[in-house]
């Protein structure tokens, strides 16, 4: 190829601009659309749909996966990934439980949630200290700690309906919104300013982006990664605390499908699990739309065994979408890089 | 060989040419290699050898030109299409499958094989005849992870064999070989030569080509500089042939550092990984140039001082005392920045934007009790931008918008806000364009004057002498000469690096 073939007009160029913003909003953004798109045409073809009291419930079911889902942005951002969060969860509602039945609420609340924190800090020390991979390490203390919560409860189910008070977390009306959507509400915002706003949510993009760089460039990197593990513990202890209060009920159950759904909620959203890229309040949309297709399943009365497939298409998709729009970036950049390397050559002979 | 009469090359290459984006790696490149001969090809890092061999031997496709074999045009889509063509090509790192023992390794996709099952016993027949073909003491049922790594060698060669090559290309066989290993080396490649095995090697040791080949060609810039029979050459006529060349760039004029300037750093006995013994002292605005050949441990010795490799022994201070080598944030704290080797890899966060990347190092003082005062990063990033010349898109855009150079420049900015005492630049100038270097010369030069002391890698010995106030040079680990002032010349640098063993075992002696 000559330079004088490959000279481009200005056309191109913007041609190509757009499209790399096009692919880069789909990458941030997308998920607004089809979600959007289903909340109007639920609004539309049923009544019960866009009801006050609908869409709170949607949000009271919705405040666990939400919470640990937007954690789980912040682990996946920075390159990890957290298979324990069902176990967690578990592990949490059962403690909490365990020492609500004689001690006060205050204090069983707070030993979930430690619980919690306290596995996430073990997950973040396995994977950077002894540097197993986050995948099959977190898998392992899913198995590990499904085993304690089965210890504890000694396979019986915990019942803590007479703990008034460790019901008033969760099921307490403020404005006329239960206290657990409340708490949900603030958790996902603490978390999700905590990754937009602050150093430490700049590194976790570093540290996903290229840990190797964000190293020589000063970041510490394990710590970084070890944060996040201890948050998303900390994260699915508070989801576990929350729905043990909503119900008063707890029992060592695994608890997998959680996993996954927080996982598709995630990527769904358009968080990138190959780290670096993401946001939580893209998680957010994500966990939101698909708890919308499960709603508009019941409303419309559908056959919920379709909910599932769609819900494997839908992740599959925004994987690809994913690939694509990677794809589509790169070769813009690459391509433009090379026009303006053209342009300069013909420039100077 | 032919009696008299000239013999028509059994191995041609026709006005080969080949870029890598904006780099021009090969420019009409022809060469013929007669049958049963042994053919070095020599020229500095970036000259084009390694690229030209892997043309050879199907690794890389030419832009345009042609390879001939015995007078047959060919191309090659694969090094496995090359090798049914009888061209195998033995890698500086032989690619060994550890797990498997040394006879399975030999025949690796040419297992003998019945009804999809491999039969062992031929197998260990076909490895035996092999190895006594080609007078190699091997034993074919030890696990390949055992061996060393000449041994290693003999395996892709036998493999090679096995397959009835019948032009090998060497790349650099004998950089990760001790002098026992070479020499053994050297009498196989000789074996090779003279049962009728046409041999391409690429080398850097100038005194082992000469020993060896009947030919040589000098490669400079992707050109042919000449081809001769090697009995006609010696080391200063190939250095010669490397080097001349025009300056492709000018450099700023050198401030030196005063007489008495203070020492800001300190590098005692230092051992770590591929740093066998390193000592030197840095002084106050003085920019020191550390020049050898890729691998012979520059880069090491970077990292180990800004501590992104572990010390092993010996230690790296700093004038206000603070000892280095622990971490990259220790460093960086203690006023050492350093300029990675690779942008892409250890240097910038792709996706990311300019300024991001730019405050990644100092994020901390443009924070208040952890949350990032966007305001005055986006300022403090853009006057440190600008400074360094960052130029072609937003400085909100993803670095990925920027060219090479450009891109490098932010390397540069996200240095200059650590306001370092001690800068480590590991080859800047590395891909970018004439007019990035220049900027980055007089960027170098522009720190010094202001007090920073430089330690300049490169593998570009022309930048080291156009820049360096002082130059050590690095061979296998250790600094093996230093040159300041007049002697600082292209030949003495190339001289210091490129001397291999038996030079050095002559001078102990």
């Amino acid at each position: 190829m000559t330079t004088s073939e490959a000279s481009p007009s200005g056309r191109w160029i913007t041609a190509e601009r757009a499209r790399g913003a096009g692919a880069r909003f789909v990458r941030r953004g997308g998920i607004l659309i089809p979600f959007l798109t289903l909340f109007i045409y639920l609004s539309l073809v049923s009544d019960p749909f866009a009801t006050k009291a609908n869409l709170l419930q949607i949000l009271d079911q919705q405040s666990a996966t939400l919470i640990i889902a937007a954690a789980g942005t912040l682990v996946l951002v920075a390159g990890g990934i957290d298979l324990s969060v069902g176990a967690v969860y578990g592990f949490a509602a059962v403690t909490s439980a365990h020492f609500g039945l004689h001690h006060s609420a205050g204090l069983a609340i707070a030993l979930g949630i430690g619980a919690g924190l306290a596995v996430g800090l073990v997950n973040g020390l396995v994977t950077t200290v002894l540097r197993i991979n986050s995948l099959i390490a977190t898998l392992a203390m899913s198995f590990i700690i499904s085993g304690c919560s089965a210890l504890i409860t000694g396979g019986n189910l915990l019942v803590l309906f007479d703990k008034e008070a460790f019901g008033k977390l969760a099921q307490t009306e403020f404005l006329t919104v239960k206290t657990s959507i409340w708490v949900m509400l603030g958790a996902v915002l603490v978390i999700g300013l905590l990754l937009a706003m602050t150093t430490a949510g700049r590194y976790m993009y570093a540290a996903g982006g290229n840990a190797e760089a964000a190293r020589l460039a000063g970041v510490r990197v394990d710590r970084i990664r070890i944060l996040t593990f201890t948050i998303s513990g900390a994260a699915a202890g508070l989801a576990g605390v929350i729905d043990t209060s909503n119900v008063l009920t707890a029992q060592a159950a695994p608890n997998q499908t959680l996993t996954f759904t927080v996982l598709a909620g995630i990527v769904v959203g358009g968080t990138s699990i190959l780290g670096g890229e993401g946001a939580v309040w893209q998680t957010v949309v994500g966990v939101l739309f698909i708890a919308l297709i499960g709603n508009g399943y019941l409303l419309l009365a559908l056959d919920p065994l379709y909910e599932q497939i769609t819900l494997g298409g839908l992740l599959l998709i925004a994987v690809a979408l994913d690939a694509l729009t990677r794809g589509l970036l790169r070769p813009g950049v690459a391509i433009r890089q090379f026009l303006r390397r053209t342009q300069r050559t013909s420039r100077s002979p | 060989m032919g009696v008299g009469e000239p013999e028509a090359p059994y191995l041609e290459v026709l006005d080969v040419a080949k870029h890598f984006g904006g780099v021009q790696a090969l420019d009409a490149v022809s060469l013929g290699v007669r049958r049963a001969s042994i053919h070095a090809l020599v020229g500095e890092n970036g000259a084009g050898k390694s690229t030209l061999g892997k043309i050879v031997a199907g690794a890389l496709a030419p832009d345009t030109g042609e390879v001939l074999l015995a007078g047959k045009p060919v191309t090659f889509g694969s090094p496995r299409e090359a090798l049914e063509h009888g061209v195998a090509a033995i890698a500086q790192e032989p690619s060994i499958v550890p797990q498997l023992s040394v006879a399975e390794n030999v025949l690796l996709g040419a297992e003998p094989v019945r009804g999809g099952l491999i039969r062992s016993r031929s197998l260990k027949r076909r490895f035996a005849e092999l190895a006594r073909s080609a007078g190699f003491d091997l034993r074919g049922d030890v696990a390949a992870a055992s061996l060393g790594t000449a041994e290693q060698q003999k395996v892709e060669i036998l493999r090679a064999l096995s397959r009835d090559a019948q032009v090998i290309v060497m790349d650099e066989p004998t950089a990760s070989l001790d002098a026992r290993e070479t020499t053994q080396l050297h009498e196989i490649v000789r074996d090779l030569a003279s049962a009728g095995k046409t041999i391409i090697l690429i080398s850097h040791f100038l005194k082992q080509v000469l020993d060896l080949a009947d030919m040589v060609t000098v490669l400079r810039d992707g050109r042919i500089v000449k081809t001769a029979p090697a009995s006609s050459e010696t080391e200063a006529s190939l250095i010669e042939a490397m080097l001349g060349r025009p300056l492709t760039a000018t450099f700023p004029p050198q401030v030196f550092p005063a007489e008495d300037a203070r020492v800001v750093l300190s590098v005692r006995d230092l051992h770590g990984p591929g740093v066998e013994g390193a000592s030197f002292e840095l002084h106050v605005g003085e920019i020191l140039g550390l020049a050898g050949l890729v691998g012979a441990g520059r880069t090491e010795l970077a990292r180990t001082i800004f501590g992104a490799t572990p010390v092993h022994s010996g230690e790296a201070l700093l004038a206000t005392s603070s000892r280095l080598g622990r971490s990259p944030r220790r460093s960086l704290d203690a006023g050492v920045a350093m300029i990675p080797e690779s942008r892409k890899d250890e240097g910038l966060i792709f996706g990311r934007s300019s300024t991001e990347n730019s405050t990644l190092s100092t994020l901390a003082t443009f924070s208040a009790l952890g949350i990032v005062r966007r305001r005055g990063e986006r300022k403090a990033a853009r006057t440190v931008l600008e400074r360094c010349g960052v130029r072609g898109a937003s400085f909100r855009a993803p670095v990925d918008e920027l060219s090479g150079g450009n891109q490098q420049k932010v390397l540069l900015a996200r240095m200059l806000l650590c306001e370092p005492r001690v800068v480590i630049a590991d080859e800047p100038t590395r891909g970018v364009d004439v007019g990035a270097k220049l900027a980055i010369y007089e960027f170098l030069v522009e720190l010094a004057s202001e007090g920073i002391g430089i330690v300049f890698i490169s593998s570009e010995v022309e930048e080291i002498v156009g820049l360096a106030h002082r130059v050590l040079v690095m061979r296998r680990g250790r600094i093996v000469d230093e040159l300041a002032g007049d002697s600082i010349t292209e030949n003495r640098i190339l001289a210091a690096a490129f001397a291999d063993q038996s030079s050095e075992a002559a001078a102990a002696a």
